[in-house]
């Protein structure tokens, strides 16, 4: 399997990463490199094998849905770009 | 004061023999005359240190010391430190001051433990050099025109350089075991679910561990009685009884069976090390282990499961970095889809594009199943491996690492060939064992290490395996300085 240009870019726009179109090359370049490496995964026949997400086969641990953090906007908003009013401020989303 | 191990530090603190604030000095000033040359810290935080050096000294006082109080140890820059720059050595968080503290960082703190600084690593942990680090390069103390390994190469490079006597590190395909070996020090990547991951900044959640990087086993087991242990904030730690590592330190090895991959000892093994890793399996030997041969038929297998896993637990863990809470935002974004994407464009470093790239084309609709679950279908094949061995033998032993440290360069080109390396590390992660790595040999003029792969949460039975090697050889001994 080897990635055109337009399925780097489309990639690229799924992850939020902007690549300038000098660079697309070079990217298809590496992401084929390391996909040629990952494919050997395909000759091995894993029908019916259970799917490991967690080594040591743990499930979700869960709490009790209690409040157990005080409030600390201000405190985690010091290291935010940019807030005002205790709102986190980005472009315009909506016109 | 400086060469000393951590015991014996404890010891100096205890009998009185010099104070934390003398000895966090000599640290730091040995940092402040040293550390250019190495470049293993991000982040020196000297007046922390004597603040926390004082506080030790004066609990000492009051009677009230643990081991490891008035000791000055170094961070890797991935754990959470409130009131200081946790960088993880991206652009991305060049300007982040943690709000809060790690629950590792926290037990340190706790312990009395002295914080040296932050230590230098691969951005985001993704890395085998310690090259992609947004600050620039660590040098090998051993060859300074050599890579100290990665991801925790700050941390390797400090311990062998005297740069503090003990490290905290992270593990999510070798980070803690590789740079050790490349540095001729001591490094345990415990069983997944030992250490709290709360705090630690995420790369691969599934495979993340942290642990210690000492000049000892013995100084491996001290750290490790501070960092391990039952969290409720990390969904995945796990809750069990943790033993006091150094109790079965002096245990005799009489007995103890190791199993010798034979897929650990083929093409591609530098001969000198296959050399100096079946040497320290002879001195086993003659301490009265006995030796089988077994097989790990899928460790080849364990590249592109582990080169799928962690991209795509990174591509989702690191979605979090967007500009709007914390870190890197671009300038002047004309609406929220060009600062998402110049944000992360500009945030972060090529390796990490690259494995954000891979991670998210692998967990994208129509290739899932080819790629993730694929990967993830293996990944119990190679666990199944592992737990068959460990059925008929205690541990398995094989060189950490395939080579020596490469020069610093060298594998700039070509990503793939750096995977490569990971051969033997890489497995024990996507199992969830504990790995150990010490000291064992030469190889022109660089330390290489002898990777001990123990059955779960048999951390104990790894470090009194590395403290009876250690009293019976002197490899951990040797000094790059």
């Amino acid at each position: 399997m080897s990635l055109e240009r337009s399925e780097v870019e489309s990639i690229a726009q799924l992850a939020r990463l902007k690549i300038e179109s000098a660079d697309v090359e070079s990217y298809a370049k590496s992401l084929n490199n390391i996909l040629e490496l990952v494919d050997q995964m395909q000759a091995v026949d894993t029908e019916g094998v259970e799917p490991l997400a967690n080594p040591l086969d743990a499930t979700q641990r869960l709490r009790a849905d209690k409040v157990t953090e005080d409030n600390q906007r201000e405190h985690f908003q010091k290291t935010a770009p940019l807030v005002e009013a205790g709102l986190y401020l980005v472009p315009k989303v909506i016109e | 004061m400086i060469n000393k191990t951590l015991a014996e530090l404890s010891s100096g603190l205890e009998s009185g023999e010099f104070s934390s604030v003398e000895l966090t000095k000599a640290y730091l000033d040995h940092i402040a005359t040293e550390d250019k040359k190495y470049h293993s810290y991000i982040t020196v935080t000297g007046d922390l240190a004597l603040k926390q050096a004082k506080a030790a000294d004066k609990r000492r006082s009051e009677g009230n010391a643990d081991k490891l109080t008035g000791v000055p140890i170094a961070h890797k820059d991935i754990f959470c430190t409130q009131g200081i720059r946790t960088s993880c050595g991206s652009k991305m968080l060049d300007n982040f001051i943690a709000p809060y503290e790690s629950t590792v960082t926290t037990k340190f703190n706790e312990a009395g433990a002295v914080t040296l600084g932050k230590t230098n690593l691969d951005e985001f942990a993704m890395g085998s050099s310690t090259e992609s680090s947004f600050y620039g390069p660590t040098k090998n103390p051993w060859d300074l025109d050599r890579v100290p390994g990665g991801s925790s190469g700050g941390s390797a490079a400090a311990v062998a350089a005297n740069l503090a006597p003990a490290a905290t590190g992270t593990d999510t395909g070798g980070s803690i075991r590789q740079p050790a070996a490349f540095c001729g020090i001591t490094g345990i990547k415990p069983t997944y679910g030992r250490v709290s991951r709360w705090g630690m900044i995420a790369y691969g959640s599934s495979l993340d561990q942290g642990g210690p990087m000492t000049r000892t086993a013995e100084d491996a087991a001290l750290m490790l009685n501070v960092m391990a242990g039952f969290d409720p904030k990390d969904s995945t730690s796990v809750d069990r009884e943790v033993p006091d590592f150094t109790a079965k330190l002096n245990e005799p090895l009489k007995g103890l069976r190791i199993g010798l991959p034979k897929e650990f000892f083929g093409a591609g093994l530098n001969p000198a090390i296959a050399e100096a890793t079946l040497a320290a399996v002879k001195q086993f030997e003659a301490m009265g282990a006995v030796v089988k041969d077994i097989s790990l038929p899928r460790t080849e297998l364990s590249i592109p499961a582990y080169y799928i896993i962690a991209p795509a637990e990174a591509s989702t863990n690191l979605s979090r970095y967007d500009g709007v809470k914390y870190g890197h935002r671009c300038t002047d974004p004309v609406d929220l889809f060009d600062m998402y994407t110049r944000t992360r464009a500009e945030g972060f470093g090529e390796e990490v594009k690259r494995r954000i790239m891979i991670g998210t084309y692998a967990l994208s609709a129509g290739y899932y199943d080819a790629y993730y679950k694929k990967a993830q279908q293996l990944r119990r094949l190679i666990k199944d491996d592992f737990t068959k061995a460990l059925s008929e033998v205690d541990v398995i032993m094989g060189p950490t690492t395939p080579s020596p440290a490469w020069k610093i360069g060298a594998m700039k080109n070509d990503p793939v060939a750096m995977y490569l390396e990971d051969i033997y590390t890489l497995s024990v992660n996507l199992a969830g064992l504990p790995g150990m790595s010490i000291p064992c040999g030469n190889v022109e003029g660089m330390p290489v290490g002898l990777q001990v792969i123990g059955n779960y949460f048999d951390e104990s039975l790894l470090l009194n395996i590395g403290h009876q090697f250690q009293k019976e050889t002197d490899w951990h001994a040797k000094k790059a300085v």
